[in-house]
């Protein structure tokens, strides 16, 4: 499966999680893609922590660009018409307050207590945690939007993490190209395989214990 | 009638010492001074304090003064797009103190707030507890952050009427009014200054106050 094809598969998966009417940050990167997947029917809303609810799906092109709307990549973004703007005091209140209904991140690692790794690899690359730590510990559901190893092949679910952590116990649900997985009290709940995929796969391709719904069912097409 | 002194980036880079704590508004570039910040480069004052939310783009906006070596350590939460950063972090010749956003903003507010600190739940379980107390309230765990301030903030708006009144458009506010509460000297680049009764005063969003310096772009 080529990247996009296997992003693609992800991101929309991800977006079916989303609720109607429900207010939703996504992280830079793959999480940006769920927007695509979304339809304005649903009524969501996007917020930025760098200060904006309503990105809009739209490109920018030289007709819209506006400089002083960027997202918090940095980057120019559209804007849906109900736009409203705020500081950054304001747009964490409206994150650690428990305002966000759902927050869509990338992980390095995450494990079978929810836990989430995904702001530094010590003495190698350490971006910071920019907004991460609080959306994780503030938004109502978290989603994380990955690939379901890393690009050595390894699981980046495990047991239990092994770089610093973002957020303790906060991980909700793990969408990857193969598997869709909740995390409850007991563990990890495998509910959806891929249709290309076995658990078998899923299960030697996962570094901690995965139990297996009942109603297992299956996600995606063959590409 | 109080107004406030409009003065060139030159004389306002001159007030800025080594060694100051500087608060620097911008999010990625977006809504940072970016006049100022290139006269700060120009000046080379040197072993800065910068306390900002990221270190934007080694070519543009905060990050060019990691570039240029003006900073010895840095409070931000992400440095990511700028590689320099990271590389005189582990080289030792900056310091740099990485903070969760939300936290960095409120011990900002707190600071220029007179308030004491904050409760929260960000950083539990984490590296960013280290050393801090924590604190329970019904029965729920906290952090106690500290507030933070500084000797100068560098900030930019959109409108600044020349009674120091603020108006940032979009999404350019991000630190900027929280900055401009936080410090002793606060010096606000302005995309167009007006004068006093040009706008609707119901429109500014930072009051005149807060302000001690305007820099006309």
């Amino acid at each position: 499966m080529d990247k996009q094809a296997l992003r693609n598969r992800i991101v929309k998966r991800v977006a079916e999680e989303l609720k109607p009417g429900s207010l939703v940050n996504l992280g830079i990167g793959m999480p940006t893609l769920v927007a695509n997947h979304v339809s304005d029917e649903m009524g969501i809303l996007f917020q930025s922590e760098n200060g904006m609810i309503g990105i809009g799906r739209d490109a920018v092109t030289d007709d819209n660009l506006d400089v002083d709307i960027t997202n918090a990549g940095g980057q120019p973004v559209s804007t849906v018409p109900e736009v409203s703007y705020f500081d950054s005091s304001l747009s964490f209140a409206i994150i650690r307050g428990g305002h966000v209904d759902s927050t869509v991140l990338g992980a390095l690692e995450v494990d079978a207590e929810g836990n989430l790794a995904n702001w530094i690899i010590p003495g190698k690359m350490v971006p910071g945690m920019g907004g991460a730590m609080d959306l994780v510990t503030g938004a109502k559901q978290v989603i994380i939007a990955m690939e379901h190893c890393n690009k050595n092949g390894e699981p980046k679910i495990l047991q239990r993490c092994n770089l610093p952590l973002t957020a303790k116990g906060q991980v909700n649900l793990i969408v990857t190209e193969m598997a869709v997985i909740e995390v409850t009290e007991n563990g990890l709940l495998l509910t959806e395989i891929a249709v290309d995929t076995t658990v078998e796969q899923v299960i030697k391709a996962t570094g901690a214990e995965l139990k297996i719904a009942s109603d297992l069912k299956t996600f995606g097409e063959i590409e | 009638m109080q107004l406030k002194p409009i003065i060139s980036p030159e004389q306002a880079v001159e007030k800025i010492k080594p060694n100051d704590r500087v608060m620097i508004g911008g999010f990625m570039a977006t809504g940072s001074p970016l006049n100022v910040i290139n006269h700060l480069v120009d000046l080379g004052t040197g072993e800065l304090n910068i306390i900002c939310t990221d270190t934007g783009y080694a070519d543009k906006g905060i990050g060019q003064l990691i570039s240029s070596k003006q900073a010895k350590s840095v409070k931000a939460s992400h440095i990511g797009l700028n590689p320099e950063t990271g590389r005189q972090m582990n080289t030792g010749e900056l310091e740099v103190e990485l903070i969760p956003q939300g936290t960095l903003a409120e011990r900002i507010r707190c600071g220029g707030a007179g308030m004491g600190g904050f409760l929260t739940k960000t950083g539990l379980g984490t590296m960013v507890e280290e050393g801090k107390q924590k604190v329970t309230v019904e029965g729920e765990e906290y952090l106690l952050e500290m507030p933070l301030t500084a000797d100068v903030a560098l900030i930019k708006a959109s409108i600044v009427d020349k009674a120091g009144n603020c108006i940032f458009n979009k999404t350019t506010k991000n630190f900027n009014p929280l900055m401009a509460t936080a410090a002793k000297l606060v010096i606000v680049e302005a995309e167009q200054v007006v004068e006093v009764g040009d706008v609707e005063a119901d429109r500014f969003t930072l009051p005149g106050t807060f302000v001690d310096f305007i820099v006309a772009v």
